[in-house]
């Protein structure tokens, strides 16, 4: 049995790779891992309590929004898991996570499924469901974001939703998008209120928004107060327990976290610890205050947390190995928030538990040299060691960091769990200073959520809602119809069997995107006011530059950059399927327009010759070959796909630049349900291709090829384009493979690639975990710009993770 | 003529390489894992799980070379085929497959150079194999040189068996040697590979004295090439000759599913590969001569 001791071979070795650093680390891991998720009402019930209350009477709605944060952080429960080093957890345990009702709130249904699907459940108890029953849904039905967005969008905004043209990210979960800066370890709560009462000095009655202006100043004012009640409120519990505990060495830790909880968030953390603890407090409490999507995340950590690391270690204050302790604690506080319970077509474009907190290594500093130190090595140590579904890393990579740096990412990369993913830094910093950011805003600027770059700290890039491209090219094949549905969404643009060449499909289909762009961007733009008006963010305010200086909500234009990004699904199919009528229909006539419509009508029956040939890269131009008949048509796609998004104007509130992102998440599956079959060969209902890989299994000339094809396209004017690619694990197995690797990603993004991420598998272990998920339950993979646990995954997608072409040693 | 061009080749010589595959060797050893690059000429090799049994070939082939058997699988009679690769061109799924294309020196450099940023960042270059390259020494003499005027660093992976005269007007444009050696007895060496290996012997001393790295490289066949008489032999030869430094222990693997498509016998009894302890044993039998050795290419 070869095969089967290779599996094992695999499994043990990737199985190797998990090391706590100690008994207390392997404790709380075990808990954060195994635990199941479920929902908790005590969120959703406090915040009803208050929006009932005489509370609200009389007040603007930015101070209502942060009287009721500062209601639930004064109400809250205050768990600490057992042993644990860092305190504070949105909602009321380990993975027990909450709801946003004002938000989007959920009905008996929705509340069913997710306690009993099979994939990914959310466990939700009787008395929830009860609450839910009596007091949640009666009072926000109507109320929520989600249903005053539904009831706000145009009649041509929902017909295209509801075939699957796009998704809407702000329908369930709040903007978001955004990551910490230097702001968070360098300022203190009462740092930031001091910036608030000098601000409110400054302000004159003169001043035509001076009511909004005080309003939203005061607002924060209370929001900060909060999270310092909620501080005070963990001090005096970590307290009590100190004082009950047996456990000498245990008591002098708890009595420890007390006086650190005593000073921060309060004030700028001094040591390594304080600092570890700040950002927690802050980042429960932007969690805490909305749903944000990519939760929110500390951003080029390695460097945030130097000066304190390098202090602590200088003044014998620290080790190495209580650093990584901390570290580790740290690292489970991530895992032990899974994303928020979503439902519908959110729940199918993120169908995950991960939240998307990416912590970003490397890179450069404001100054433009290398930013690698110690710690973005005991980072990258730690996440090989801790293997967990959250948080995620982002590496940078910069011509000026050390090949060491990159190699020893790709060591833990070989672990075989998709982690970490590598990014090209010094475009990074192009795309930046192309959207018109500062030099020092540029270097200090990274990657969240998969793939998105952004000014970290200073910057609210929103992104609205994935598009389907190869849906678009199904509807002009179809002269403005869905097939599916047989309803007239698109516009005519031609029935394709009179086209007389390329162009003419070419402008068809740019005129129908051209269409259904322009509902979008007007969906985007009521969204977008919707949120500014009605659902202010005072907390996450505080820490986003410049919003406390313009005494303006993030979510109302106060960030330093505002940004909107349309994340653009199905390159690679859409490339392949004109590519296969260019080459066949126009070019060299080998297929007519009738027959290859007739066969996408049937679904292949009756063409099964024709699909093959379709799918043959070797008789059909594809992407990802390095063949520039079909890259060529990926390049112009890309630049006119930008062109056209950039070519709207700012959008209405916050006055965001709108930019392209070419990323999928899960959304891929869902965007193949609701397409037929397209030219490239692929059936009605397969996932279409994700991010910028090519179509799954058509890459056939190895890795340098997929490499250059891609590289074709001009990255740098989108803010990120996620490439997966999948490698077999002895393309890692020695130092001198890992050393070529790397040279192979640098030579990558001296072309111009983004971003690239591996699955370390091979297909012959993820077939025996579909056999045995029992065996295989840790066996984690990376979907897109994230991984997961691959048996978690639906049927669909582990087929399409299956379906990827894997590239081996030649 | 080539078969095949590689991109990304990590095991080919320094860096990150792209291998070129060329057509034709004046040798046939049994062990061979490119015998699709032994004959000179196109061929077609038939790929039977691709196979949708779609008839698209029989129906193209002007010879009608090719016919179904009692159990659907297809047939090619290599008497009758004459490598028009007509059937290769209809197949839908690549199932038949023509082997070997015809490409010029501008075309080639064009498309190794489409990996120039990977040679520059590793070190890396392009490696001539095969089939064995020398054989269309003046097509591979005019890549070199173009390649050269690049800077783009070149390797030859050879059997050796060619004229000195040409070798010597190859060494100027190649930087590196991978140098097969095979069985030292001029007879076995007849046996395996159809050739004697006089003239192999005498290019090596003539490559030694160029000052190019020389790697040798030594196909591990169990039974074969790993007795004890033949490592000896060897050893005895190359610790005569200066300037040899390092040599490569390239274990056997059975390619028996490679002969199956061209409808080749595959002459090797053994389809096991040679144990560690074999391994270890050449290594250290290598070393003690001060030849720097890697198992693997």
């Amino acid at each position: 049995m070869e095969v089967m001791e290779r599996v094992e071979k695999e499994i043990s070795r990737r199985r190797s790779f998990i090391r706590p650093i100690n008994e207390r680390i392997a404790k709380l891991r075990k808990e954060s891992v195994e635990k199941e998720v479920k929902v908790s009402s005590e969120r959703a019930n406090l915040i009803t309590q208050f929006y009932k209350s005489e509370l609200t009477k009389g007040k603007s709605m930015a101070v209502q929004r942060a009287l009721a944060f500062k209601y639930l952080l004064e109400h809250c429960s205050l768990p600490i898991e057992d042993g644990q080093l860092i305190v504070g957890i949105r909602g009321t345990g380990v993975k027990e996570v909450p709801t946003y009702p004002e938000i989007c709130v959920h009905s008996l249904e929705d509340l069913e499924i997710l306690d009993s699907r099979e994939n990914m459940p959310y466990r939700v108890d009787e008395e929830t469901r009860n609450l839910y029953r009596d007091e949640i849904i009666p009072y926000w039905k109507g109320r929520a974001m989600r249903d005053i967005i539904f009831e706000s969008l145009p009649k041509e905004w929902i017909d295209a939703y509801e075939a699957g043209i796009w998704t809407e990210f702000m329908e369930q979960r709040a903007p978001g998008h955004t990551a910490g800066g230097e702001r968070i370890f360098k300022m203190g709560v009462l740092d930031v209120k001091e910036e608030i009462r000098k601000k409110m000095s400054e302000l004159r009655v003169s001043d035509p928004e001076y009511y909004e202006k005080m309003e939203e100043l005061k607002a924060m004012d209370i929001a900060a107060d909060a999270i310092l009640i909620y501080a005070k409120r963990y001090a005096e519990k970590l307290n009590e327990l100190a004082e009950r505990e047996k456990d000498p060495s245990r008591k002098e830790e708890l009595k420890k976290m007390a006086e650190i909880c005593s000073w921060v968030p309060a004030h700028a953390p001094r040591t390594f610890w304080e600092a570890l603890q700040h950002y927690w407090f802050i980042h429960v409490g932007i969690t805490y205050e909305t749903n944000p999507w990519d939760s929110f995340n500390p951003g080029r950590i390695d460097q945030h947390l130097y000066p304190f690391y390098k202090k602590d270690i200088e003044e014998g204050r620290l080790t190495r190995e209580k650093a990584k302790e901390l570290l580790q604690a740290f690292w489970l506080k991530f895992n032990n928030q899974p994303a928020v319970p979503k439902v519908g077509v959110t729940a199918e474009e993120s169908f995950t538990y991960n939240d998307f907190s990416k912590l970003n290594l490397g890179g450069l500093r404001e100054d433009g040299s290398d930013g690698v130190n110690e710690l973005s090595y005991l980072i990258l140590e730690v996440l090989g060691e801790m293997r967990t579904l959250q948080p995620n890393t982002a590496v940078l990579i910069s011509d000026k960091n050390p090949d060491r740096f990159l190699i020893e990412a790709l060591k833990v990369a070989s672990g075989g769990f998709g982690e970490p993913p590598f990014f090209n830094f010094d475009d990074v910093i192009v795309k930046m200073l192309r959207q018109g950011k500062s030099l020092e805003d540029a270097r200090t600027s990274g990657v969240s959520g998969c793939v998105e770059t952004g000014a970290f700290g200073k910057e609210s890039y929103i992104l609205t809602g994935y598009f389907n491209l190869p849906k678009i090219l199904e509807i002009t094949l179809n002269n403005g119809v869905d097939p599916i549905t047989g309803k007239k969404i698109g516009i005519e643009t031609g029935d394709p069997r009179s086209f007389k060449s390329f162009d003419d499909l070419w402008s068809a289909f740019l005129a129908q995107i051209k269409h259904f762009m322009d509902i979008k961007m007007k969906g985007n733009d009521i969204i977008e006011s919707l949120y500014a008006k009605l659902f202010p963010v005072p907390f996450l305010s505080l820490w986003i530059e410049d919003c406390v200086k313009r005494a303006r909500d993030y979510n109302n234009g106060g960030a330093r950059y505002n940004t909107q990004y349309i994340q653009l699904v199905g390159l690679g199919t859409v490339t392949d399927s004109l590519s296969a009528i260019k080459y066949h229909v126009f070019d060299r006539g080998t297929l007519s327009m009738e027959d290859l419509l007739k066969a996408l009508h049937n679904n292949w029956r009756g063409y099964e010759l024709v699909r093959e040939i379709l799918k043959n890269p070797e008789k059909t131009p594809k992407f990802g070959n390095d063949d520039d008949y079909a890259d060529e048509i990926a390049k112009r796609l890309v630049d006119v796909l930008v062109e056209m998004i950039e070519s709207y104007p700012p959008s209405s509130s916050r006055r965001a630049q709108r930019r392209a992102y070419f990323l999928p998440t899960t959304v891929h599956v869902y965007f193949g349900k609701v397409t037929g079959a397209t030219p490239d060969g692929r059936d009605a209902g397969f996932p279409v291709s994700e991010g910028i890989s090519p179509v799954q299994g058509m890459d056939r000339k190895g890795i340098a090829a997929v490499f250059r094809s891609v590289a074709k396209c001009d990255w740098n004017k989108t803010g990120g384009a996620l490439l997966n690619q999948k490698l077999t694990p002895d393309l890692f197995e020695t130092e001198e493979n890992l050393l070529k690797l790397a040279q192979l990603i640098r030579a990558f993004f001296r072309l111009g690639g983004h971003h690239v991420q591996f699955n370390v598998v091979s297909a012959q272990v993820l077939r025996e975990a579909q056999k045995r998920p029992q065996d295989f339950q840790d066996l984690m993979v990376r979907v897109a710009g994230y991984s997961d646990y691959f048996v978690n995954l639906p049927k669909g997608l582990q087929e399409e993770i299956i379906a990827r072409t894997e590239h081996d040693v030649v | 003529m080539i078969f095949d061009i590689k991109r990304y080749t990590i095991h080919d010589g320094p860096g990150i390489r792209t291998t070129v595959f060329m057509k034709g060797c004046p040798l046939s050893c049994f062990w061979c894992h490119n015998p699709e690059g032994i004959t000179r000429r196109l061929e077609i090799a038939y790929f039977e799980y691709k196979c949708i049994g779609c008839n698209s070939c029989v129906i193209a082939c002007p010879l009608k070379a090719i016919t179904v058997d009692e159990d659907g699988k297809r047939n090619i009679d290599r008497s009758i085929c004459d490598g028009c690769g007509i059937c290769a061109e209809r197949c839908p799924t690549n199932a038949i497959k023509a082997i070997g294309r015809k490409i010029s020196v501008d075309e080639l450099i064009q498309e190794v150079e489409r990996d120039r940023v990977l040679y520059d960042g590793s070190g890396g270059g392009v490696t001539f194999s095969g089939g064995e390259p020398l054989m269309q020494w003046g097509f591979l003499l005019e890549c070199l040189k173009e390649l050269k005027k690049r800077y783009i660093h070149t390797a030859l992976d050879t059997s050796g068996y060619s004229s000195p005269e040409v070798l010597e007007m190859i060494i100027p444009y190649t930087d590196l040697f991978l140098y097969d050696i095979k069985l030292f007895d001029p007879e076995e060496h007849k046996k395996y590979t159809g050739v004697s290996n006089d003239v192999i012997k005498e290019n090596l001393k003539l490559l030694s004295v160029s000052g190019k790295r020389v790697i040798l490289r030594f196909p591990v066949i169990p039974n074969v090439t790993d007795t004890l008489w033949n490592v000896k032999g060897w050893m005895g030869f190359i610790s005569k000759i200066q300037g040899l430094k390092e040599i490569n222990l390239l274990p056997y693997h059975s390619v028996e599913e490679k002969y199956k498509r061209l409808n080749r016998p595959y002459r090797m009894e053994t389809q096991e590969a040679p144990t560690k302890e074999i391994l270890n044993w050449l290594k250290e039998e290598f070393e003690s001569i001060g030849l720097k050795v890697k198992i693997g290419g």
